[in-house]
């Protein structure tokens, strides 16, 4: 077991000092969502009215649009330079190698949000730090990166593997992003409590179920 | 190359006698429903085709497990001729639905659970096709399809979930129904006809079925004569 974590936390530092020696990963996703959020303002209008309803949509939007971006780019620098060979030739579980890339794939999702949160508060005037809309993005994140890093892994194996991921994974994304929305949209509207918990339960239901999945079926994925 | 065989002939000839049966049954034999008219003719068929597709998605996620387990290129024939149906047949159930809500609801399309799922679930499936025609080594084909139909499997129902959150207007044909869901209640001979319908599709289904799975094992036969001239 230890053996195990320790696998996992070394392809996470492996990611982790990667990305800080190159900076093409996050620089990317945090230019990018910034452009979706410019975008949205135009598309949607984003008037003081309005924003009151759509600011989780547009959030959720943003996250999963760079979080594609990252997802594929982490997976496609493994593939291009030969690395994924070199982790699979390690005497280690490969399942390790996928719960160190989610990892490593969930802190840029992390620093994105980090980013993203304030930025959008500053731009549109509006509070995001309330601690549930936290909670359902720690969840959400969880969920859409244990499938996301799974579909990329298949994604940069195929022919067609640019366009592959976000058609592969959006669809089977849909509930994370739904319910998502659903809670942050409760959270920031204070609903009461009773009527978030479902959409709560559902992310959490949907993080064991698919993280359990792809756990299990990363060795056919990977596999030589 | 082995002959089609007999019963695979009978059966394609009964799919043809058993939905020109089906089509009498739901539009003439059938009385017609009072509040709805005539297009409510149309249930009968769109029944009869998801309950197919719904069967052949479910069917392909327990052959992808079937595949992952034993890496056995048979299971990954069948799973792909499952597939292949059930998305044609659900494409067939979303537009008869278009066509009844049209007139029932007064609109083509809303964003009913149902329908949003139907059509997520529709997208998953022409999603596992690109995958497919992405990737050339047959085995590696196989194991990623069989991964994603088991992904689309699991995901189909906790869509439904999370879309269920929003009310729902889509009639309950079976069980029980929230109290504020209209409920279709059918007479003897509307009922002679739905599952008249449900009868034919599930022959019609299983008479593709074998065809494409016999198609399957053709194509993997011609890529293996084509390995042994190169």
């Amino acid at each position: 077991m230890t053996n195990f974590l320790q696998a996992t936390f070394a392809v996470f530092r492996k990611d982790i000092t990667a990305e800080l020696r190159s900076r093409e990963i996050i620089f990317a996703m945090m230019v990018f969502s910034m452009l979706v959020i410019v975008i949205f303002n135009f598309a949607l209008e984003l008037d003081p009215a309005t924003r009151k309803e759509v600011t989780s949509g547009v959030l959720w939007a943003t996250f999963a649009f760079a979080g594609t971006l990252g997802l594929n780019r982490s997976m496609a620098v493994e593939k291009d330079r030969g690395c994924l060979d070199g982790l699979l030739l390690a005497p280690v579980d490969r399942s390790a190698i996928y719960f160190g890339k989610v990892l490593s794939n969930l802190a840029f999702m992390f620093i994105v949000e980090a980013f993203v949160l304030p930025l959008y508060s500053a731009l549109y005037n509006v509070n995001l730090f309330n601690p549930g809309l936290l909670l359902v993005i720690l969840l959400g994140s969880i969920g859409y990166t244990a499938v996301g890093t799974l579909l990329a892994s298949m994604a940069v194996q195929a022919r067609t593997r640019d366009v592959l991921l976000p058609i592969l994974l959006f669809p089977i994304a849909i509930p994370v992003l739904l319910s998502a929305v659903k809670a942050s949209t409760g959270f920031l509207n204070g609903v009461e409590m009773a009527e978030i918990w479902p959409s709560l339960n559902l992310l959490i239901v949907y993080d064991v179920i698919f993280t359990a999945v792809a756990f299990m079926v990363f060795d056919a994925v990977v596999e030589e | 190359m082995t002959p089609k065989p007999t019963l695979l002939k009978v059966l394609d000839y009964l799919s043809v006698i058993v939905l020109i049966i089906a089509a009498y049954l739901a539009l003439v034999y059938a009385p017609t429903e009072q509040i709805m008219g005539d297009v409510q003719r149309v249930f009968y068929f769109h029944i009869g085709t998801a309950w197919v597709g719904l069967l052949g998605f479910v069917l392909s996620a327990i052959l992808g497990i079937a595949y992952l387990v034993t890496k056995d290129m048979k299971w990954d024939i069948i799973e792909v001729a499952a597939i292949e149906i059930s998305v044609v047949f659900f494409f067939i159930t979303i537009v008869l639905g278009s066509v009844w809500a049209r007139p029932a609801w007064n609109t083509w399309w809303t964003w009913d659970p149902r329908l949003t799922t139907a059509a997520i679930t529709e997208l998953v499936y022409v999603a596992y096709f690109m995958l497919r025609a992405g990737v050339e080594d047959p085995e590696r084909r196989a194991r990623f399809g069989a991964v994603y139909a088991l992904f689309g499997g699991l995901s189909a129902p906790i869509t439904f979930m999370a879309i269920r959150l929003f009310r729902s207007i889509h009639p309950v044909v079976i069980g029980a129904a929230n109290q504020n869901q209209e409920k279709m209640n059918m007479s003897g001979d509307m009922r002679v006809a739905f599952f008249f319908a449900l009868f034919a599709f599930t022959v019609i289904f299983i008479d593709l079925f074998w065809n494409r799975i016999r198609l399957g094992q053709l194509e993997s036969k011609v890529e293996q004569l084509k390995l042994k001239v190169m």
